[in-house]
C-alpha cells in the first residue's frame, strides 16, 4: 500500500493534485472560517451557483470559462452585498434570485453554443486529477493574497465581522472591507470549482471549519485547524478515490463528513468524562 | 471646555424626519441623561453623534484640542451573534481600534489596558472566555469595558440598563460616577426615576430637544418640554412605564 502510494508521486498529475488539495485547503480554510463565522453559507451557495452563468457566457463567446465565472460571480457577490445594505429587497430572497438566475443563464448559453460542451460535467462535479498548471498558479497567488490580507488586517476583519455598527463608530471602512471580503469569497469559490465542482465547493468552505469549531472557539485557531482538516480530508479522499476508482470530489467530501462525525464523537465523550470527574469530586 | 457641539441638526430615515433643529453642547465632565418616549429620537441622536447616521441638516463640531478623540460607545441591545468565535479580551481590544491601527497587530501596552479595564469591571476571570457563554449582565460589562478601554473623552451609553439585574445596575451607576471625573457621559434611558439621581443635567428628546440644566425635573416641566414620560418615585417598581394618559396633549 505504502509503495503504491509512493509510486503515485512519479506521476505529474498526482503531484499536481496533491498540491491543489493543499492550496485549496489553505484558501478555503481562511475564507471558509470567515463564511462560517459570519453565517454566510447561503450567500456563498448563491455565488457558487451564479458563477455557472459566467461559465455559460464564456463558453458561448469562446473565452476561458474560469475567467467568465470569476467576473460573473464577483459581480453577483458585490450585487448581493450592495442589495443587503441599500435596497429594501430582502437579502435571502436576492440570493435565491441570483442563485437560480445564474444557473439558468449558464444552461441557456451552453445550449445555444454550437457543438458539444464536453467539460460541462467537470464544472458541476470538478476533477482534482485534471488540474492544470494555470489553475495551480492562480490558486497559489490567491493563497498568498489571503495570507497577507488576513495577517495584516486580522483584527479589523474580525471586529467588523463581529460588530459592524461598533466598527463604524470607530471610523473603520466597513463597507470597503465587506466588498473586498465578499469579492475574495467569490474568487475563492470560482478557483475551487475546477477542483471539486459547483455542487461540492460549499463543503470545502464549511465542513472543515465546522469540524474545527467543535474543538476551538478562537477565530485564528479555527482558520489553522480547518486548513489542517482540509488537507487531511482532501488528501485522504484523493487516495481513496484513486484506489477504488470513484469520483474524487465526492470522496473528499465523504471523508470531510467522516472527520466531522469522529471529531464530534470524540468531543462528546471528552465532555462526558469531564462531567463525570466533576461529579466524583463533588461527592 | 466644549467637547462637541450639535448645531441645528435635523435627522431621520428615508423621508421621515425624526429629529428637528436639535442643539446641544457637551462639555468636559458633563453627565447628561437623555430621556424621551420610544420613537422620540433618542437612539437617532446617538447615531448622529457617533457619525453612524448622516444628518439631513446642521453639523456636528468636534473640538479637537486633545490627542485623544475617541468616543466610547455602549450600543443599545447587543444583537451580536452569540456563537461568533471571539473571546472577551478580543472584544475589549476592539475598543482600541482606530484609524492608525487598522493594520497590524496590537501591542503589549494595548493588552495591558484590556487587562486593567477587565479588572476594573470585575470580570478578569472571563478574559479568555468565548462571548457565547456569557449572561446578559456579563456581556454588558464586556461591552462597557470595550467602550472605556480607550479612555475616551466622551462616553455614550444607549439604554445601558436594559438587560441588567438590579445589583449590576447599582454598580454600573457608581462606576459611571467615577468615570465621569475623567470623561463626559451621555446616557440614554427610559428609566427616568433611577437616572436622575446620577446624571447632572437632562436632555428631553421628542422630535425636538429641550435641555434641562438640573437633574431634578418635575412632571409639569416634562410636559412643557413636550416629553410625555411618567416620573416615578423611589420605592415603587424600578422600571417606568410610558405615560399613556398624557400622550394627547396640546403641544403637537
Amino acid at each position: 500500500m505504502i509503495e503504491q502510494i509512493l509510486e503515485l508521486f512519479d506521476y505529474r498529475f498526482f503531484n499536481n493534485a496533491m498540491l491543489a488539495a493543499i492550496l485549496a485547503s489553505i484558501v478555503c480554510g481562511i475564507i471558509g472560517s470567515y463564511i462560517v463565522a459570519r453565517r454566510m453559507v447561503f450567500i456563498s451557495g448563491g455565488i457558487t451557483h451564479a458563477s455557472f452563468g459566467g461559465i455559460g457566457i464564456a463558453y458561448f463567446m469562446g473565452l476561458n470559462p474560469v475567467l467568465g465565472a470569476a467576473v460573473f460571480s464577483v459581480m453577483a457577490a458585490l450585487g448581493i452585498e450592495w442589495i443587503s445594505t441599500k435596497s429594501n429587497i430582502r437579502e435571502d430572497s436576492a440570493i435565491g434570485i441570483l442563485w437560480s438566475f445564474g444557473m439558468a443563464v449558464g444552461i441557456i448559453f451552453i445550449f445555444i453554443t454550437p457543438g458539444y460542451a464536453p467539460n460541462l460535467m467537470s464544472y458541476l462535479f470538478g476533477n482534482i486529477l485534471t488540474v492544470s498548471d494555470t489553475d495551480l498558479w492562480m490558486i497559489g497567488i490567491l493563497a498568498a493574497v489571503l495570507i497577507v490580507t488576513f495577517t495584516l488586517f486580522y483584527h479589523l476583519i474580525l471586529f467588523v465581522a463581529f460588530d459592524e455598527e461598533y466598527a463604524r463608530s470607530h471610523k473603520a471602512p466597513v463597507n470597503l472591507i465587506k466588498y473586498i471580503m465578499i469579492s475574495l469569497v467569490a474568487i475563492t469559490i470560482v478557483l475551487n470549482i475546477r477542483l471539486v465542482g459547483i455542487i461540492l465547493v460549499i463543503s470545502f468552505l464549511t465542513i472543515p471549519q465546522s469540524t474545527a469549531n467543535i474543538l476551538t472557539k478562537r477565530f485564528d485557531y479555527i482558520i489553522l485547524l480547518s486548513i489542517a482538516f482540509g488537507i487531511m480530508g482532501s488528501i485522504g479522499g484523493l487516495l481513496i478515490s484513486y484506489f477504488y476508482n470513484i469520483p474524487s470530489g465526492a470522496t473528499i467530501i465523504f471523508v470531510f463528513v467522516l472527520l466531522f462525525i469522529l471529531t464530534k464523537l470524540a468531543k462528546m465523550s471528552l465532555v462526558k468524562i469531564k462531567i463525570r470527574k466533576q461529579i466524583e469530586n463533588l461527592s | 471646555m466644549p467637547i462637541v457641539e450639535i448645531k441645528d441638526i435635523s435627522a431621520g430615515y428615508a423621508d421621515e424626519v425624526i429629529l428637528k433643529d436639535i442643539n446641544l453642547v457637551v462639555d468636559d465632565h458633563d453627565f447628561i441623561g437623555i430621556i424621551g418616549p420610544n420613537g422620540g429620537g433618542k437612539t437617532t441622536l446617538v447615531k448622529v453623534i457617533l457619525g453612524l447616521l448622516k444628518p439631513m441638516k446642521g453639523e456636528i463640531v468636534w473640538h479637537k484640542n486633545e490627542a485623544n478623540m475617541h468616543i466610547g460607545y455602549l450600543p443599545q441591545s447587543n444583537q451580536n451573534d452569540k456563537q461568533f468565535p471571539v473571546s472577551v479580551s478580543e472584544v475589549v481590544l476592539s475598543g482600541l481600534m482606530s484609524v492608525k491601527r487598522f493594520a497590524g497587530r496590537f501591542k503589549d501596552a494595548d493588552r495591558l489596558k484590556v487587562k486593567n479595564v477587565l479588572e476594573l469591571m470585575g470580570i478578569s476571570h472571563l478574559t479568555n472566555r468565548n462571548v457565547g457563554g456569557l449572561s446578559g449582565g456579563q456581556m454588558q460589562r464586556v461591552l462597557l469595558a470595550r467602550a472605556i478601554v480607550s479612555d475616551p473623552r466622551i462616553l455614550i451609553l444607549d439604554e445601558p440598563n436594559t438587560f441588567v439585574d438590579n445589583s449590576f445596575e447599582r454598580d454600573l451607576y457608581e462606576l459611571l460616577r467615577i468615570l465621569n471625573q475623567k470623561m463626559a457621559i451621555l446616557m440614554v434611558s427610559h428609566d427616568v426615576g433611577t437616572i436622575t439621581s446620577y446624571v447632572k443635567t437632562i436632555a428631553c428628546v421628542n422630535r425636538n430637544l429641550h435641555y434641562h440644566q438640573s437633574n431634578i425635573i418635575t412632571q409639569s416641566q416634562l410636559e412643557s418640554y413636550n416629553c410625555p414620560i411618567q416620573l416615578i418615585t423611589h420605592g415603587q417598581v424600578p422600571h417606568t412605564v410610558l405615560g399613556d394618559h398624557i400622550h394627547n396633549h396640546k403641544h403637537d
